[in-house]
């Protein structure tokens, strides 16, 4: 007897890759308040709290705007992403293969392929300054160095980024693991980087020392802020990327978990990594727009263990990030094993990492990365609420079996052609474009499909 | 084991977070906070997972 084609065998690797969770898998909230809090207090946040006092945000922007955009954040997470994941229970790539058709996904794999490796790059970088306080005489990147500062600290991304690299290959179980043990103490070394601080500037008053001082250019507004902080993670819940965690939560108000993440280490964690560049600004007149690199600051506030959550932060995070780019890669090469594809992520993540052009510009880039990623989330959207209220099919790639759905790759790639356009030659900020992009992708979508989208076959 | 394990890993979060706290009221030296510091990040990752073992 022979399987017939258009049947998928159950998956026995226990992830269910390619059919619904069953109800036997489904866990209960606190599996993903520990997750998200460990998955957003990475080593990166140590760049981008530093980052909006480099480009003169104020109090107001930091203290409110971070709240509201965390908040926004939250509630896409809380109200779209576990909505359909909990009611469809399916991973990204395979819903995206019921709609888009499979070979349309290695496109979507080869964005998402390299724009993660660029992410675990600037993981690196962050990592990297770690080293500086034991080598003085390296010179460590600031805000304005685009290119590597020497031999030096090249060798040193090298050596951490192929460390990354061997340990993803393994899989990365055991950095999941360490990642779920580290995240308390290392959420804990950023408030105490602020306690010191704090000590140092002997003021409590954090909408004074957020103040920039008179003079300076404010690069990022208020809304800028806001929607920097709902954005920065669009891949994630816009984008529809974690229906693949979320799909095992038994309910949807698991969504709530990613509170934890927003508030924790996108706002105290934030806060406390900007009090940093606050105190060299004020007592070592260093430039808030060369800023300090993350390593010398931490090791000055808090020693040893500062540097070593530094390190721990940075490979928690950016190893899974090589293993799913490794994965990406695979996806999309038939034949290629999964070393091969984490090898090949690997290459590219030390290649970025040497350049701290990309964790320097890490405000503009996760906001690309957004807008690249979060229409594919819209067009989930569309499906989910409006497909049939719109007289489009559902699922219509595996209802027509269609390999290739242009209707997606059209309503894809025209606005995120136009966003890049107005990014690059209009100056309009990365942050803001990840909305109106994904508006823009499902009501193309819908034109499209009823256009000429693939129609399921009438028995 | 576990339940020895879990009040070792409390005392290392608290050795993480309480004497950077006093160091801000003036009521310790950096350099004593730093090595308390490090100190606890090794007992920490010592309790860790012994403590979240089943949970991980």
């Amino acid at each position: 007897m022979t399987t017939p084609p258009a049947v998928v065998p159950a998956d026995h690797s226990g992830e269910f890759e390619r059919e619904r969770v069953p109800d036997r898998a489904l866990k209960g909230p606190t599996a993903f308040w520990g997750m998200y809090a460990g998955e957003h207090t990475a080593g990166t946040e140590f760049m981008l709290g530093p980052l909006f006092i480099a480009w003169g945000a104020t109090a107001n922007s930091i203290i409110f705007g971070l709240l509201i955009g965390n908040l926004l954040a939250v509630l896409t997470w809380r109200f779209l992403t576990a909505r359909i994941a909990t009611a469809q229970r399916l991973t990204l790539y395979y819903k995206m293969e019921k709609i888009a058709g499979g070979k349309l996904v290695v496109l979507y794999n080869l964005a998402n392929g390299l724009l993660f490796c660029f992410l675990a790059g600037a993981m690196v970088t962050v990592s990297a300054t770690a080293v500086g306080p034991f080598f003085p005489s390296m010179t460590m990147p600031t805000f304005d160095t685009m290119l590597p500062t020497g031999p030096g600290w090249i060798a040193a991304c090298v050596i951490i980024g192929a460390a990354m690299t061997l340990v993803a290959l393994k899989g990365y179980g055991f950095v999941a693991k360490v990642g779920h043990w580290a995240a308390p103490w290392m959420f804990l070394v950023f408030v105490a980087c602020a306690f010191v601080t704090l000590g140092r500037l002997e003021s409590f008053d954090l909408m004074a020392l957020l103040t920039p001082p008179p003079g300076t250019v404010t690069k990022i507004s208020f809304w800028g802020v806001v929607f920097f902080a709902w954005f920065c993670n669009a891949a994630m819940h816009l984008g529809m990327a974690d229906l693949s965690v979320l799909r095992f939560a038994k309910k949807a108000s698991s969504g709530w978990a990613s509170a934890a993440g927003m508030f924790l280490g996108h706002y105290v964690a934030w806060i406390c990594a900007a009090l940093l560049l606050v105190y060299w600004v004020r007592f070592h007149g260093v430039d808030p727009t060369v800023g300090k690199d993350p390593g010398t600051m931490v090791n000055d506030a808090v020693g040893w263990a500062g540097l070593i959550c530094i390190i721990i932060a940075g490979w928690t995070t950016a190893n899974p990030t090589i293993y799913r780019a490794g994965l990406a890669f695979q996806g999309m090469v038939p034949g290629m094993t999964r070393s091969t594809g984490t090898l090949i992520a690997g290459a590219l993540c030390i290649g970025a990492g040497i350049f701290p052009a990309f964790a320097m510009n890490l405000l503009s880039f996760v906001g690309l990365y957004g807008t690249v990623l979060a229409p594919i989330g819209a067009i989930i959207v569309v499906d989910f609420y409006f497909a049939e209220r719109c007289g489009i099919p559902t699922d219509p790639a595996e209802r027509a079996g269609a390999g290739f759905n242009v209707a997606v790759l059209l309503a894809w790639l025209i606005p995120v052609a136009v966003a890049m356009y107005c990014y690059k030659y209009q100056g309009v900020f990365a942050s803001f474009l990840p909305l109106p992009c994904a508006l823009a992708c499902a009501l193309l979508y819908i034109v499209f499909s009823k256009a000429f989208g693939p129609k399921p076959a009438t028995a | 084991m576990q339940s020895f394990a879990k009040y070792l890993g409390l005392l290392a979060l608290a050795a993480t977070i309480v004497p950077p706290a006093l160091f801000m009221f003036k009521l310790m030296p950096l350099a004593a906070m730093q090595w308390t510091m490090l100190a606890a990040t090794f007992v920490w990752f010592a309790t860790a997972p012994v403590w979240l073992k089943g949970s991980d």
